[in-house]
């Protein structure tokens, strides 16, 4: 390459770059645990900065991350301010900084569900608890969402092992972390695993869309109810964006009422939440000993 | 045969590889892995390259991590090899280099966080430690006869500029261009954990089955690999160096109390953070060895010695691809298409996209691990095959390569393999991360639970497995007389 290419490439470079970037000194920064397929995400959460951001007249930025863990370390560190969390992460996040609050839930949340799925090849019929399906499950190759995940993770090995008394990997003859929910859903639908437990909202969304194959995979079982994801804000918001900011981020959250980015969750609203909705997720996190 | 004792060792390996595969988990679990293989082939065969508005920016800020951290990493290791005759200077870097690129990021993500730090110091301290081992080698094997000729007096940095240096300096410089592909690479893959690198969106492209998008990304990382010679040229150089530091993306401010707390609290052991005493502490270390640091470092060496005798195996297939002593050209000119693609292809990301193909099992790291390495080791016997005069009369086909060209090269090839031993194990730890139970799925389940005292204990073995197993390979190959220069 020559100088002058060169040199018009790094212009052209420098344009789209700083066309791209935004100055960060007083942006408002939230993020989301990726708990399905990453262009969804970037497509719903760009919704809800761009509502944020004039409701809010602050400058609102999502920043996608690559885990749960990742979400809870940049709100943890500050780089983020809010996050969309999931019951357990958001629990973590929550006992890392002082201070921080769940501010609002979806509908939906408060009594969410995990689904047990399994690939119709196996013969595997649906039932009423795990026990009572324990001949069939033993042995079976089995996978979680992300390790971090409640509904993906933390709620069906808790099922699991109250129902077996033994970890996941003595009862299945393999264990994965499929990564997300949209991706445990693709790996028993294609037999990769013959059973996986995943967010009952990703299982209804996609069958609704019609986007699952329903003679390869089958609901076998519903977990019990639980409280699962939340927005969580940091405490010391209001001495960054000035006094009420929390309480206008909640509002806003609460007031959202846009059916296309509700539906993008898919939530049908956001209702107010507080910490102690999630102390039955901690305990059964410090249960299965994934929480210190 | 078993007289010589390169073939001894060989045996020994291959004995150990195959008892490997007893107890190994070797499986295809996906019920149409052609199916989507053939999928993800029409997928590079029709690659789109205008799926993300990022992908430009992307390949340019795989770019600029790669330069400014290989820059930084050359500077600090070229200081380090001056002083690396002191056995702490040469500990120090064996053991930054022990750890892999990723565990590197996955630490600075924990106090950094998305600034570009993260990524620029994840590459520039392991290759600091690399740097450091192989310029004090090249400048150790320095003719010391024009320092004698100097007059007396002469200040020793003039010295070491004038007479040392010079002698070096070409192989100096073609070792610091080979590393900056390496960086590349590894730049590349620092997207898979968030990093702004290409990696980001070939993890999200391939996890959500848009092939052609993947397929768009893995050529524009060929083609940019493929055409290094042309773009990095001498004399562009320091424009790259200089303006590389403005391309790394803004990321997000550091908050300084996160570092310190990180060191102070977060890597401390849970029992000591709480005070409970040096009971509750070896109950919480006897209980991180016996579920994760045994079973991990149990797969890990497993996998490796698989991977080594595979690699190995495919190193001797392969280089007759390139080799001029057999085929014509055209065969060669698709023989060195194949090669470049193998070695060029990160391992972590080769496989990747042999797990979401055939599902998870140590399968698709040992097939990854021995494409790519038994595809640079191929490459540079090959090549060396092609300054090897044959006799007029000597055999053909087969027996020539048997008895002509494989018992020549046999010693450079174990050289090299022995050589990458130690690469293939770091590789071996980090392909835990996708799911395979090596080292690095432990590591990555502690930070997941946000566990960082288990995390760095785990990583800490992980490194020192690796410098044995660098001393152990270092060991053999004294025995067997072998030389080699690096690889990386």
């Amino acid at each position: 390459m020559s100088n002058k290419t060169f040199r018009k490439w790094a212009a052209a470079s420098l344009l789209s770059l700083s066309a791209s970037t935004v100055a960060i000194a007083d942006t408002f920064v939230f993020t989301a645990i990726p708990d399905e397929d990453e262009t969804k995400l970037v497509e719903r959460f760009r919704g809800v900065a761009d509502y944020l951001s004039e409701q809010l007249g602050t400058e609102v930025r999502y920043i996608p991350v690559k885990s749960y863990a990742a979400a809870v370390s940049a709100f943890r560190n500050n780089q983020v301010q809010l996050a969309w969390f999931g019951g357990l992460s958001g629990v973590q996040a929550r006992r890392l900084v002082e201070g921080s609050e769940a501010l609002a839930q979806g509908v939906e949340d408060e009594a969410f569900q995990t689904y047990f799925i399994a690939n119709t090849n196996t013969g595997i019929e649906p039932g009423d608890s795990l026990q009572s399906m324990a001949d069939d499950l033993k042995d079976r190759t089995f996978t979680f969402g992300s390790k971090g995940s409640t509904s993906g993770r933390l709620m069906p090995e808790f099922h699991i092992r109250e129902a077996f008394e033994s970890a996941p990997e003595d009862v299945f003859s393999r264990v994965g972390f499929s990564g997300n929910h949209t991706r445990t859903l693709r790996l028993v639908e294609a037999g990769t695993y013959e059973v996986g437990a995943l967010n009952f909202q990703v299982w209804e969304k996609e069958l609704s869309d019609g986007n699952i194959d329903t003679d390869s995979v089958q609901v076998v079982w519903k977990t019990p109810p639980y409280p699962d994801y939340q927005w969580t804000i940091r405490g010391d918001v209001n001495e960054r964006f000035g006094d009420g900011f929390k309480e206008k981020v909640k509002q806003a959250l609460l007031n959202l009422d846009d059916p296309a980015l509700l539906e993008s969750f898919p939530r049908s609203g956001f209702i107010p939440a507080s910490n102690d909705d999630y102390e039955p997720i901690r305990k059964t996190a410090e249960s299965i000993g994934i929480l210190d | 045969m078993l007289a010589y004792p390169t073939v001894r060792t060989s045996f020994l390996f291959l004995a150990i590889a195959l008892a490997g595969l007893l107890v190994a988990d070797i499986a295809i679990t996906t019920s149409n892995p052609w199916q989507d293989l053939g999928r993800f082939f029409l997928g590079v065969a029709t690659p789109n390259f205008f799926s993300t508005e990022g992908l430009f920016t992307a390949l340019l800020r795989t770019v600029a991590f790669a330069f400014v951290g290989v820059t930084l990493g050359s500077i600090c290791g070229f200081l380090l090899a001056l002083i690396y005759r002191f056995l702490p200077v040469r500990i120090f870097c064996a053991f930054i280099r022990a750890i892999h690129e990723l565990f590197w990021a996955l630490i600075f993500l924990q106090f950094f966080g998305f600034h570009p730090l993260t990524g620029v110091l994840a590459i520039a301290i392991p290759y600091a430690g690399i740097f450091a081992k192989v310029y004090s080698e090249i400048l150790e094997q320095a003719d010391p006869e024009p320092a004698r000729l100097l007059p007396p007096g002469t200040h020793a940095f003039a010295a070491f500029l004038y007479a040392r240096i010079p002698d070096c300096w070409a192989q100096l410089r073609t070792y610091t261009a080979y590393r900056l592909e390496c960086g590349l690479r590894s730049s590349a893959i620092l997207g898979f954990v968030g990093l702004p690198t290409l990696g980001f969106y070939l993890e999200a492209s391939f996890s959500q089955g848009q092939y052609s998008d993947a397929g768009a990304m893995l050529i524009l990382f060929y083609v940019l690999i493929a055409t290094i010679p042309l773009w990095v040229r001498p004399r562009l150089l320091p424009a790259y160096v200089v303006a590389a530091p403005f391309f790394l993306g803004e990321g997000l401010p550091i908050v300084w109390g996160n570092v310190k707390r990180f060191f102070t609290e977060d890597i401390i052991p849970s029992p000591i953070r709480k005070g409970e005493g040096l009971a509750e502490l070896s109950g919480w270390m006897s209980d991180l060895m016996i579920n994760e640091a045994l079973p991990g470092i149990w797969n890990t060496v497993v996998l490796t010695q698989i991977a080594l005798v595979a690699t190995g195996i495919l190193s001797l297939l392969a280089f007759p691809l390139i080799s001029n002593h057999f085929g014509g050209p055209v065969r060669r000119t698709s023989g060195h298409i194949f090669l470049v693609i193998a070695r060029s292809t990160p391992e972590y990301i080769l496989a990747y996209i042999l797990l979401q193909l055939w599902g998870p099992s140590m399968l698709p790291a040992v097939v990854a691990l021995a494409l790519h390495n038994g595809g640079i080791i191929g490459h540079l016997i090959g090549r060396q095959t092609n300054t090897l005069q044959l006799r007029p009369d000597a055999p053909t086909g087969f027996a020539r390569y048997s008895w002509e060209l494989v018992p020549r090269v046999y010693h450079s090839f174990l050289a090299f393999l022995f050589y990458r031993w130690e690469i293939i194990m770091r590789e071996t730890a980090i392909l835990g991360i996708l799911g395979i139970y090596t080292l690095g799925f432990y590591v990555d389940s502690a930070i997941q639970n946000i566990r960082f005292d288990r995390a760095m204990v785990l990583i800490l073995i992980t490194a020192l497995l690796n410098i044995g197993i660098d001393a152990l390979g270092r060991h053999i190959r004294r025995k067997l007389a072998l030389q080699t220069m690096p690889t990386c």
